[in-house]
């Protein structure tokens, strides 16, 4: 491990991305376009539309940096650059800290654009107010960004890593209590999304718009999703092979 | 400089049931230009990144500037150009470069002369992805120049590039041969032979032959090297 070559790493993805400003206006524009969108999908539903937008944002930073970070790992993969690095001295933590940094920073400029967009914008009300909401939304992205990079290893071409995003990401949509309560489904899909990410990274946001007062079970929350977030990250290290 | 470059012992890697090497034996000593030269298909890449250490031997042993291949003390001693041009093409070439240089812990002020090594200098802030194919290969072997390794591996750099170009990338390889390093360089082209100190023939997995360009002719009763490359797959049948 070493810090600046974890920190040059991260660097270096920024500033790729900021060479390729159409990707990173896609980053911004996006999920704020949907969360307008659904602010009038439930344009007769002043109420349902208050406590669906919130959980959008638990789910749109997610499924979005998971589909950047798996694309460009990918990239580094097949193009010959990783296969470079491998021979340098940079260890595989520090590879992937670097994209995780990169892209937890993009995440956090993600997040906060659009949460002011949800809070500010669209006048949610939100009981524990705008920073639970902002770390929850961070936090969304983060683990995106992680997933992203660990699942971009079972991916040989772009084709294959897109259909990972309905692929992981879809069921965990389908399950996650935003479409309907969890306690409506069968109880082994409970089961199911009780041990996916994206349930608690939905929860915090339920929990946030709903409760005044920063309860255990919110913390409890934020820490599976960071947990999972880091443990997949150091995964995604391991899947690097320095030598085939 | 008792210590050989590269020795390999036996190496024979498998891909599902074909031999991409086939118990390769070789030594190569330090300070030479050394052509890997055949078909492709024949195992060049597979040799090269068993040196590199980035694939394993299946059976075999490799040594490379004294240590197993793909151990840790070798990480940024040997310079890797690969076949595909593996660079940021979102970055500019000096970003490449500074890049790359954080992570072989060579100083940013070394860069532009690194730069100027490739003929790089007016390209400098230019994206890599706008290159052309040239500037961009030349781009790609300034970073495997990056710490000036002892030992260079480079994978076809001079393929599908243009005569002059060539021309100018052997210079670049003879001027840091006169300096010490060891080049190990693949090619399918039998011309580049003649650039070369030694020749290793390889096909099939298997090396034909390990000579200078002169002693293979003479061996063989040739005039060319690739006249004498045929005459040894004659031979074998």
């Amino acid at each position: 491990m070493s810090p600046r070559r974890t920190t040059a790493t991260a660097g270096r993805v920024l500033r790729q991305l900021l060479h390729d400003p159409r990707t990173l206006g896609l980053i911004f524009v996006v999920p704020c376009a949907l969360l307008i969108l659904v602010k009038y999908v439930f344009d007769g539903q002043p109420t349902i539309f208050n406590s669906i937008e919130p959980m959008m944002l638990g789910v749109f930073p997610l499924t979005i940096m998971f589909l950047i970070t798996s694309i460009a790992t990918l990239r580094e993969r097949t193009t010959g650059t990783l296969d470079r690095l491998m021979t340098m001295p940079i260890s595989k933590l520090d590879f992937v800290l670097g994209y995780a940094i990169a892209f937890a920073i993009v995440a956090a400029a993600q997040a906060l654009l659009a949460t002011w967009l949800v809070i500010g914008w669209l006048a949610v009300p939100v009981a524990a107010g705008g920073l639970p909401m902002l770390f929850g939304a961070v936090l969304g992205g983060f683990l995106g960004t992680s997933l992203g990079l660990f699942i971009s290893a079972f991916a040989r071409t772009e084709f294959q890593a897109v259909q990972f995003l309905p692929a992981l990401i879809f069921p965990q949509l389908l399950t996650c209590g935003l479409i309907i309560s969890r306690d409506h489904m069968a109880s082994w899909l409970q089961t199911f999304s009780d041990y996916m990410p994206m349930t608690y990274s939905v929860d915090a946001m339920k929990r946030v718009t709903t409760e005044t007062q920063w309860s255990s079970q919110l913390t409890h929350d934020f820490i599976i999703v960071v947990a999972v977030a880091i443990g997949v990250l150091v995964l995604g290290a391991v899947t690097i092979r320095r030598r085939d | 400089m008792t210590e050989p470059s590269v020795h390999l012992h036996h190496v024979t890697v498998r891909y599902g049931a074909t031999k991409a090497l086939n118990d390769v034996t070789l030594t190569i000593p330090s300070g030479k230009i050394i052509g890997l030269l055949g078909p492709s298909g024949a195992g060049k890449t597979t040799l090269l990144r068993i040196v590199v250490g980035r694939l394993k031997t299946d059976n075999g042993q490799a040594k490379i500037l004294g240590y197993p291949a793909g151990s840790r003390k070798l990480r940024g001693r040997v310079g890797y150009m690969t076949q595909s041009v593996s660079v940021y093409p979102d970055l500019t070439v000096r970003q490449n470069l500074r890049y790359f240089a954080t992570i072989m812990g060579v100083s940013w002020s070394r860069i532009p002369d690194y730069v100027k090594e490739v003929d790089l200098a007016d390209q400098a802030k230019q994206l890599a992805g706008t290159l052309s194919g040239g500037q961009k290969s030349r781009l790609s072997l300034a970073i495997a120049l990056l710490g000036d390794p002892e030992l260079l591996v480079l994978d076809e750099p001079t393929v599908g590039v243009d005569p002059v170009l060539r021309r100018k990338l052997w210079e670049i390889f003879h001027g840091r041969a006169t300096k010490g390093t060891t080049i190990l360089v693949s090619s399918h082209v039998m011309d580049e032979a003649a650039h070369c100190d030694d020749l290793l023939l390889i096909r099939r997995g298997r090396i034909l032959a390990h000579d200078s360009p002169a002693a293979l002719c003479d061996r063989t009763h040739a005039t060319t090297v690739e006249e004498a490359f045929l005459k040894l797959v004659e031979a074998r049948r």
